[in-house]
């Protein structure tokens, strides 16, 4: 199963201030060990929130709100996939995996949806936008 | 936070799962026998079954499990009544070894681990059973219902596998020389018979047992890392991923199988897709596409890459298959080209291949044989033929839920 690993933002992040060398030395060899394990299947460093935006909804009406966003610590600094057996397997990994802030951070653990996981509930409608596409082509 | 035994174990589960191949892997290496060192292995697993509930999972619990391995083997020594200065010998030896090896080391010992698990001496189920044991840290009861057998049967394998190869003295290295290349294509089959075992089940109810398309697709991926210049490996890896980017689209809504050129493409998992073309560009730099593997992951890519069935490019997988002919002669890759040379240059073109395999005593009993003469004739309009194959088919293949695709071909041709 696959987990989607999040690492959220802090000020030094949101500032677009690069990892001391120390730390990105951490992280590759940490992620050497996720990829000679067979874990890993992906891996982002995200820009800080100022490169980015956020389009708000409300019934049908769309509004464009440019970044950077106030609350640093719900922000994602960056992610990882793991293809793992268990949550516990996840949670043995990131346990190994460097401070990524040097100070007080958490790194939060999702589990990514499978097929399986959306039932019977998502295959009729795929099926009929499918024949919607052919239709139209 | 109250930690309840049951979670405990569940991260023991996990740690072992991390764990057991290094510690087994190195081990071995110190002890030269890889049951004994599996034994010790499984002592330290014990240790921690008692000692962690209470005492909590250690900060570093690899090296934690690695140091009571060591401990147990030096008592193992100790009762083995070797000559004084022997034992001390083997416990200076066993303790100058740091409980967390160097990174160089770990690959070595895992690499020779692999080559030991699937060593020619042992039968193919052996090699299979032990791999994933050691390798893949699966217990014996999770590989007995992966491949619907008894746990006792999985056990004794092992038990045989191990005994074989003390007494076979199978040393624990990476062959040399010219003895490199078989060895690894060894390694390499059986991680590819534990994929398509659950890929295509060959027995029972089930169309897929993802959970072992999972542990080989994990050892391939690690065996690119302890391999990386070896082309094949990458190309395993690329088949592999390819293939399992079709899992969700494989089955439907009714759990009955659906095939390639019907599938919703759009469940294709675009991730192994674009990881399983990065292996295989890796594969075709490394050795251009002379490896069966590699061969196989590119007709697998050619799929891949049509974004819907109508734009397959048939003509180069009918090449590419031209040339896994050629590498490795088999009626079954004859009766693939014939596939794609039907859907490049029309049915009738097909089954002039096909009916040249006909008296080919390895495909009688093959069930794809008068399934695919049966699609050819179907398309040709000729249906009582048709249905006679399909029929026929239906009574060869051994998975339940094929058969139900088959006859329900012969009752509409």
């Amino acid at each position: 199963m696959r987990f989607m690993v999040l690492v959220k933002a802090n000020a030094e992040s949101e500032a677009g201030n690069p990892p001391s060398t120390e730390l990105l030395e951490a992280m590759t060899k940490y992620n050497e060990e996720l990829v000679k394990a067979g874990v890993l299947l992906a891996a982002d460093g995200l820009h800080p929130s100022s490169n980015g935006a956020r389009v708000r909804f409300s019934g049908t009406q769309r509004t464009v709100i440019d970044g950077p966003f106030a609350e640093t610590k719900e922000l994602i600094a960056g992610y990882w996939i793991f293809d793992v057996k268990s949550l516990q397997e996840a949670i043995e990994w990131v346990r190994r995996a460097p401070n990524p802030t040097g100070e007080e951070s958490e790194i939060e653990i999702r589990q990514v949806f499978e097929a399986d996981d959306f039932g019977d509930n998502l295959t009729p409608e795929l099926r009929e936008r499918e024949e919607r596409l052919r239709n139209r082509t | 936070m109250a930690v309840t035994a049951t979670e405990t174990h569940r991260t023991i589960d996990a740690v072992w799962r991390i764990e057991s191949a290094k510690i087994i892997a190195a081990l071995t290496r110190m002890v030269r026998d890889v049951g004994l060192a599996e034994e010790l292995a499984q002592d330290a697993l014990v240790a921690a079954i008692e000692q962690w509930p209470a005492s909590g999972v250690p900060a570093n619990p690899g090296a934690w499990l690695m140091a009571i391995a060591k401990r147990r083997a030096i008592d193992h020594f100790r009762r083995a009544k070797l000559l004084e200065r022997k034992q001390e010998e083997l416990r200076a030896a066993i303790e100058s070894q740091p409980e967390q090896p160097e990174p160089d080391e770990v690959r070595d010992d895992l690499l020779r681990l692999m080559f030991t698990a699937c060593h020619p001496t042992l039968s193919t189920e052996a090699r299979v059973a032990l791999t994933l044991r050691l390798l893949g840290g699966l217990t014996t009861t999770e590989i007995a219902r992966a491949f619907l057998v008894s746990e006792s049967t999985v056990a004794q394998r092992i038990v045989r596998a191990k005994r074989t190869l003390a007494k076979e003295r199978v040393p624990f290295e990476v062959p040399s020389g010219d003895q490199l290349s078989p060895r690894l294509a060894s390694v390499l089959e059986v991680v590819y018979l534990i994929f398509n075992e659950g890929y295509s089940a060959t027995a029972g109810d089930d169309w897929m047992r993802p959970a072992l398309c999972e542990d080989a697709l994990r050892l391939g991926r690690i065996l690119a890392g302890l391999a990386p210049r070896d082309a094949e490996v990458h190309g395993l890896v690329a088949l592999m991923e390819i293939q399992a980017s079709r899992a969700r689209a494989r089955t439907g809504p009714d759990g009955r199988p659906v095939l390639l050129l019907e599938q919703n493409r759009g469940l294709w998992d675009q991730l192994l897709i674009r990881r399983g073309l990065a292996a295989l560009r890796r594969a075709e730099e490394i050795g251009g596409l002379r490896g069966p593997y590699t061969v196989q992951a590119a007709i697998a890519a050619c799929h891949a890459r049509a974004v819907t069935a109508e734009d397959t490019d048939w003509m180069r997988i009918a090449a590419l298959y031209e040339v896994l002919g050629q590498l490795t002669p088999s009626p079954v890759i004859e009766l693939n080209h014939a596939v794609a040379v039907s859907m490049a240059f029309g049915p009738a073109a097909g089954l002039e291949l096909v009916d040249e395999l006909a008296g080919e005593p390895s495909l009688a009993s093959y069930h794809l044989l008068p399934s695919v003469r049966g699609d050819l004739l179907a398309k040709l309009g000729r249906s009582a033929e048709a249905r006679a194959e399909f029929e026929r088919a239906a009574g060869l293949t051994q998975n339940a839920r094929e058969r139900q695709i088959l006859l329900d071909r012969a009752a509409v041709s």
